[in-house]
Order: C-alpha cells, then sequence, then structure tokens
C-alpha cells in the first residue's frame, strides 16, 4: 500500500468517526455556515465540535505548514482529505476569509511574528476577518483608492471609507488597503495593513442586497489608530500583497462554480416538469440546457483539479486564477438560472415554510454577485487578454 | 399591416406611461413591498386605472369597456413592465376578460366591473410548478344540476384578493370553465409572496358545489376559450418583459455614462459599448415580433398562437438579458436594494415563467412545424 493509501483509510477512518452527523448533508441554508470569531455563532453544538476537530489537525487549512497551525499536507494529501469529505458529504468546518484570502498573503508577505500571531488564530476560526478594498470611487480600478493613513511616528492615523466590505458589522478584524503616500503614482503608494474592527473610530453601515441579506456595508474610519507592527508587507507596495490576495480570493469565487447544490439538477426538473414515455425530462430544450451545463461543470472541476498540479509543478499560466474566477463564476450564475427554471413557480417563492424562505430564489440572486465580487467579469477578461496579446502599453 | 404604433396607439402609450409614472412608479412597489401590504395591490389605484379607460380596453363598450384591441393592451402591458407596478390588469383585464367574452348575460356582468375597476377576477390554470394547460387534473364531476370541483391551483395571479375565480377542470366532455365564487365552501385560497413582490396565491378546491350556470361557454369547449385568452396573455406578458428590459436597459445606458473607473466613463470600455449594441439590437427584435403577435390577435390570423409563443420566448430571453446585464454593468451597486435593476430581475424572472417559459415555446414552435 503507498504511502497515499495508507493516508486515505486513515482519514476515512478519522472521519467517520469525528464527522458529527449533524456536519454531514447539503447545508439547508446560510445559516448553516460556520465563520469563527469571537462571537462565533454555530447551528448546533456538533458544528462547534467538528471544527475544534478539524482545528486541531490543522484541517481547517490542509496545506498550511504545521509551524503555523495547518495540516501540512502535501497538495495529493489535501486532495485525498478533500475527496474523502465528499464522499460522506461533510460541511466544510469553517468559512473564513482568513483561511482563503489573509493566510496565503501573510504565508508569501508577513513576518515571521505575523505569521505566528495571526495564522494559528486562522486555522482555529477564533477571529473573523473581513477585507477592506473598494471604495465608492475605486472599485474595478481598485489602485484608486483614497483612504489615507498618515504617519504618527509609530502609528499611522487612518480616514476614509469603504464600501461592499462583506460581514463588516460581523468581523473581528479587517485586512485593508491604504493610501500611504499620495505622491506616488497610484500603484506605488498603497500599503495593506491590519487592524482591530473594535478600535475606536471605526463604523459600519449595512446594505441591503437584492436577495434580501444585508451581509456587507459601508466602514467608515475616522481617525483610526493602526499600529505600525500590523503592516503586511513593504511600505508603499501593498499593491503586491493586494494582487497575492486577490489571486487566491479569485480562484475561491471560482471554486464556488464546482458547488454541488444539493441533488442533481436534472433530478429537480424531473419532479416539476415529469418525464415523458421514454423517461426524458418532459421538456427537450430544457434538457439540453442542463446536460450542457452538467458537462462544462465536470469539465470545470477537473480543470480546477489540473490548475492546483500547475501552480504545484510551477507551470500555471499567469492568468489561471481570472481564469477560474471568470469561468466558475458565470458557470454559477448559469446554474441558479437553470435551478430557477427547473423550479418553476415554486422557485419564485420569497417567502414561507415550503420554499424555506425563499431560498433558491435568493441563492441565485446571490450568484449574481459572482461575477461582480473579487474582481469582475470584465475585469478578469481584460486581465487575460492582456496576457494573451502582450501588446505593447499594455 | 406596419409594425409600428398608429398615433392614438402612441397617445395610449403617452396616457398609460404618465399615469404610471405619477401614479404608481417602482417607490409604489417598493411600499406595497416593504409595508408588507396584505394585499400587495391597490384597490384605489385599480379603480383609477377602471376611470383611465385602462382595465377596459379589452372589452367591448356593450359590456362597459373601450372596445379597444390587442395592441392597446400590449401598449398598457409595457408601462406596466417599466414601472413594475403590480396591477391586477393582467390575471383581470387581459386574461379574465378575455375568457368572460363567452360567458352568458350574468356573467359579462363581470366584465363591466372590470372595466370599471372595482372586480378582480383571477383565472385559475396552472397545478404544477411549470405551466402546462395540456396536463390540468383538476375534476368536474356532475354533481345535482351542476359540477362538484375537487383539484389545486398554483400560481393564480392576485388569487388571493379576487372577487371571482375562473377555474379551469375536466368534465368527460373535456376542459371546462367555471366561475367560482371564493367565499363558497370548500373554497381556500393561500398567498404566495413571490420575489417580485407581485401577487399569486394557491387555490384549492375540495368537493366545491357550483350548479350549471356557472359553467362559462360550453361544457367541454374551454380549451378554445382558454387558447385565446392564452394567446391574449402571451403576447401581453411580452409587452410587460419588453417593458422590463427596456426600462432596465435605459438605467444602464444613463450608469454607462455616468459612473468613471480607470480615469474614464466605463461607457468608454469597448467591451461593454458592444454588449450595449448588442442588448439594444436584441431588445429591436423582441419589440417587434411582440408587436407582430399583438397586431396577429387583432386581425385574427391564423398563426396567432405561434406569433404568441414567438413574442413570449424571445422577449422572455432578450428581458433576461436585460436584466443581467442591467446588474452586472451596475456592478457592485447592482447588487444592493436600494437600486432599481434587482427589482427589474426579479420581475423578469417571475414573467418568464408565467404561461410558459422560453422551453415551452420553443418546445411548442418545433412541435407546430413537426420536428
Ligand atoms: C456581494 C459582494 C461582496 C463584496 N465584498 C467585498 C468585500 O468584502 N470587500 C471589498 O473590498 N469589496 C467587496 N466587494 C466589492 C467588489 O470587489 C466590487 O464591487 C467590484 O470590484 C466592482 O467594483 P464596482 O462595484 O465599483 O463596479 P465598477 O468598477 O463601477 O464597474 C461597473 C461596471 O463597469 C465594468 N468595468 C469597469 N472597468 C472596466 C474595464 N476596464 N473594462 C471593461 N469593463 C469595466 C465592470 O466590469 C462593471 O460591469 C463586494 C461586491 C459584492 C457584489
Amino acid at each position: 500500500m503507498s504511502d497515499l493509501d495508507a493516508f486515505r483509510t486513515q482519514t476515512r477512518a478519522w472521519l467517520e468517526a469525528n464527522c458529527p452527523p449533524e456536519c454531514r448533508g447539503p447545508l439547508k441554508g446560510e445559516g448553516d455556515m460556520v465563520w469563527g470569531g469571537r462571537d462565533a455563532a454555530f447551528p448546533t453544538p456538533a458544528h462547534k465540535v467538528w471544527l475544534d476537530r478539524m482545528a486541531e489537525r490543522g484541517w481547517t487549512a490542509p496545506e498550511w505548514p504545521a509551524e503555523y497551525g495547518g495540516g501540512g499536507l502535501s497538495r495529493e494529501e489535501a486532495k485525498v482529505l478533500a475527496s474523502e469529505m465528499r464522499r460522506i458529504q461533510a460541511q466544510p468546518p469553517l468559512y473564513s476569509f482568513g483561511v482563503w484570502m489573509l493566510g496565503p498573503a501573510l504565508l508569501a508577505f508577513g513576518t515571521e511574528e505575523q505569521k505566528k500571531r495571526f495564522l494559528p488564530e486562522i486555522v482555529r476560526g477564533e477571529i473573523r476577518w473581513c477585507q477592506g478594498y473598494s471604495e465608492p470611487g475605486a472599485g474595478s480600478d481598485l489602485a484608486a483608492i483614497q483612504t489615507r493613513a498618515e504617519d504618527r511616528g509609530d502609528h499611522w492615523i487612518v480616514n476614509g471609507q469603504k464600501i461592499w466590505t462583506s460581514y463588516a458589522d460581523k468581523a473581528d478584524w479587517i485586512f485593508c488597503l491604504v493610501r500611504t503616500d499620495p505622491d506616488a503614482p497610484k500603484h506605488l503608494g498603497i500599503s495593506f495593513v491590519l487592524f482591530d474592527m473594535a478600535t475606536p473610530g471605526v463604523t459600519t453601515r449595512p446594505i441591503t442586497l437584492i436577495s434580501g441579506k444585508s451581509p456587507f456595508c459601508e466602514t467608515f474610519f475616522d481617525d483610526v489608530r493602526v499600529e505600525k507592527e500590523n503592516l503586511v508587507g513593504t511600505l508603499n507596495r501593498g499593491w503586491d500583497v493586494a494582487k497575492h490576495l486577490l489571486a487566491h480570493e479569485r480562484t475561491m469565487i471560482g471554486a464556488m462554480g464546482d458547488a454541488g447544490v444539493g441533488r442533481p439538477l436534472g433530478q429537480v426538473a424531473a419532479e416539476s416538469v415529469g418525464l415523458d414515455e421514454a423517461g426524458r425530462l418532459d421538456e427537450p430544450m430544457l434538457r439540453a440546457r442542463i446536460a450542457e451545463l452538467d458537462i462544462d461543470a465536470a469539465a470545470f472541476r477537473l480543470a480546477m483539479e489540473r490548475v492546483g498540479d500547475q501552480v504545484k509543478a510551477k507551470q500555471a499560466h499567469p492568468a489561471i486564477a481570472s481564469m477560474l474566477k471568470y469561468y466558475g463564476s458565470e458557470l454559477n450564475k448559469r446554474r441558479h438560472e437553470l435551478v430557477m427554471a427547473a423550479g418553476g413557480s415554486e422557485a419564485l417563492e420569497w417567502e414561507g415554510e415550503r420554499s424555506k424562505d425563499g431560498q433558491a430564489a435568493r441563492d441565485w440572486l446571490r450568484t449574481k454577485a459572482n461575477s461582480i465580487e473579487g474582481g469582475t467579469s470584465e475585469v478578469q477578461l481584460n486581465i487575460i487578454a492582456k496576457h494573451l496579446l502582450q501588446l505593447p502599453g499594455a | 399591416m406596419p409594425l409600428i404604433l398608429t398615433e392614438e396607439q402612441t397617445m395610449l402609450q403617452e396616457a398609460a406611461d404618465g399615469f404610471l409614472n405619477d401614479n404608481a412608479p417602482i417607490a409604489h412597489l417598493r411600499k406595497l413591498r416593504d409595508e408588507r401590504d396584505p394585499d400587495g395591490v391597490s384597490r384605489d389605484l385599480w379603480r383609477s386605472f377602471g376611470e383611465m379607460g385602462f382595465a377596459g380596453v379589452l372589452i367591448d363598450e356593450a359590456d362597459g369597456g373601450l372596445g379597444l384591441g390587442a395592441v392597446e393592451a400590449g401598449v398598457i402591458a409595457e408601462s406596466l413592465g417599466r414601472t413594475l407596478t403590480p396591477s391586477p390588469f393582467f390575471g383581470s383585464a387581459v386574461l379574465s376578460a378575455t375568457v368572460l367574452k363567452s360567458g352568458d348575460e350574468s356573467q359579462r356582468q363581470w366584465l363591466g366591473r372590470i372595466a370599471g375597476g372595482e372586480a378582480i377576477v383571477a383565472l385559475a390554470m396552472d397545478e404544477g410548478p411549470k405551466h402546462a394547460p395540456a396536463r390540468i387534473t383538476t375534476r368536474a364531476e356532475r354533481s345535482g344540476n351542476g359540477f362538484r370541483l375537487d383539484g389545486a391551483k398554483s400560481f393564480v395571479l392576485d388569487g388571493h384578493v379576487a372577487d371571482t375565480l375562473i377555474v379551469a377542470a375536466q368534465t368527460e366532455e373535456g376542459l371546462t370553465l367555471f366561475l367560482v365564487d371564493p367565499a363558497m365552501a370548500g373554497v381556500s385560497r393561500e398567498r404566495t409572496v413571490m420575489v417580485d413582490a407581485h401577487n399569486a396565491a394557491r387555490v384549492t378546491l375540495s368537493g366545491v358545489e357550483v350548479d350549471a350556470g356557472a359553467v362559462i361557454g360550453a361544457v367541454g369547449g374551454g380549451e378554445a376559450v382558454l387558447e385565446q385568452a392564452l394567446s391574449l396573455g402571451r403576447a401581453c406578458a411580452a409587452s410587460t418583459l419588453v417593458g422590463a428590459g427596456d426600462q432596465a436597459f435605459k438605467v444602464t445606458l444613463e450608469y454607462l455614462r455616468t459612473r468613471k473607473q480607470f480615469g474614464k466613463l466605463i461607457g468608454e470600455f469597448q467591451a461593454l459599448q458592444h454588449r450595449a449594441a448588442h442588448l439594444f439590437t436584441e431588445l429591436e427584435l423582441a419589440r417587434a415580433a411582440t408587436l407582430a403577435a399583438l397586431q396577429a390577435i387583432d386581425a385574427g390570423r391564423e398563426d396567432t398562437s405561434l406569433a404568441a409563443s414567438v413574442a413570449k420566448a424571445k422577449a422572455g430571453r432578450v428581458a433576461e438579458l436585460a436584466v443581467q446585464e442591467a446588474v452586472q454593468m451596475h456592478g457592485g451597486v447592482g447588487m444592493t436594494d436600494e437600486f432599481d435593476v434587482g427589482l427589474f430581475m426579479k420581475r423578469v424572472r417571475v414573467l418568464n415563467e408565467l404561461l410558459g417559459d422560453a422551453h415551452f415555446h420553443a418546445e411548442r414552435l418545433a412541435r407546430a412545424q413537426g420536428f
């Protein structure tokens, strides 16, 4: 038996023994997601047990080095872990901007002290992070941010406004882009800093989304004191950190294109549309579109896997994160359009027990943001094209 | 017939746009939604609709209406799409009024009340989540001198507030339409709050006893009557889709002209310009197909039913594209409830399901051509 087979056997046994039954099966709604943080909320006590057990092994961040609390797994082992979790339909123990975004940036740019301080907390889900990038005038043109950090010797004083800060009202800390040199060209005067959302001068105001939920906020900074030790990377070179982090964010959003939404779509459609005498979906047009989606989704899943391998082998195309982000988010939107078409008038319900308070419709609306958040599809296509064409001045 | 509006039709369009912008703009929908209005629709507004003559647009003058045609109904439907106004217009003045024209003297009384904006009449037809008029299973068994109705209806527009219901049910002779008083024993209604804050209900009929006078037209003659109502309904739904899609497009164009990124108006990016140009083209196609279907209905042409399918399918797809582009081109702003583009997206989704989505109509077209 190879080492990998042995790892699979052990992992399977461990998961069987340690993943509580409450934490298996598709999520019933956003309320089932565990985000951690100082005021962590758990749908059931079992979810806390599940998080603690996984965190103890570092398996909330399986490929991070064990010295910072991560799982220390190889890429191959991490794949095995993921497939074994899929096998028993284990829910992710932790949803975390820390794991998906900040952690990788700290591993690449953080000081030893910063890694030791922040990474283990992230693995254990003790601190919930939010991302302070976008501003009213700086969305796709992220380098146009205006939030100012003034040098006061041992600290900065930060003033400005962020927008679309997901979960800012629930987050404990923020990773934030600030302008530290107003006179430099726009990419060269930005720094990447971390601070506690409880610092005096930080306020948030929730914004309601078209899905009826309020997961994001306007965030205001009014003379917020930020210690210099919380600078990540080099002063005025925060853009490099920001981009590194964005690549991870994009890959993560793209991966949503692979999200299994419980039952196969064709089955859902069969229930509302019915089958013909030959046992086929009794609406050939819908049937064809679902089958096409299934093919694209299968190919996308394989492309994701291949990209992971390419990255490991240092063969990845430089626009890889943008490709995954672009395709995955468009795929996810397509899937949810079809979920709605398959569900018919039942999927249009917004309230009520029967429709789980309109979950199908709310999920559908939420996916529309996939091609906007983390950089729009247009921006991803620009990035890909730039790498492909390599025209002068690009 | 030229595929453009006549002078009178253009005037009607201006009147409808003007009236709705003054009396029931998008803020009206938001108010009903945010205050969780139990009816989800304004009776006062419906009465004004009657006073303006809009509610009776399709109803003969003899029955108290304006005696105009499908194109005029489409014009009003399009305005409703621009302002997203919840209104019994579609369910009462288009679907139900068309059915009631086949009714007897006393049933036709309802037409006058619809025309006056006094009555809300709902057509209870679909039963499953997808539009399937050929799959109606609600039963009407002969009982005494009348019928006994059993079945369950869903997606009944305005069903929870309707003053009377038209129920499609199977008899031995075939599909039959019945006028049913919702206060009768055995009728229960449940409002379904929909994503677009417009109205629909589930209606359950268990052992509802109606007398023979409840039958609209002939026993077993429901299919032909329904078919007419469906064509009109589909063409008018297409109009509303065109209205909603076009309005979302206008809002988007405005944003492309004002939002700056990278030191430029985002409308200066060719990636967006081409899509706006494409969408404009698609909207023109949808508009043409819709007007053609409405005109076919007025001319009583043979291909009316298929023309309505073309219109519904095309307008549905195009409006879907329009709202998706609207949200996408607005970026983060487009995802917020505060901006109207999301409301258009929700409305278009519901209209797409109504009376058959693009798949349904494409399938219908293919069958009609024998492939
Ligand atoms: C649900 C959600 C969650 C989010 N969470 C966060 C968060 O936690 N933290 C955070 O900082 N931000 C967050 N964002 C913000 C997100 O990153 C921005 O919305 C996004 O980058 C787009 O910026 P914008 O909204 O200003 O759109 P704009 O930049 O104004 O774009 C408007 C339109 O113009 C297009 N466009 C712009 N430039 C070009 C170009 N050069 N070529 C072609 N087309 C172009 C865009 O693609 C878009 O279609 C979130 C957004 C959403 C919707």
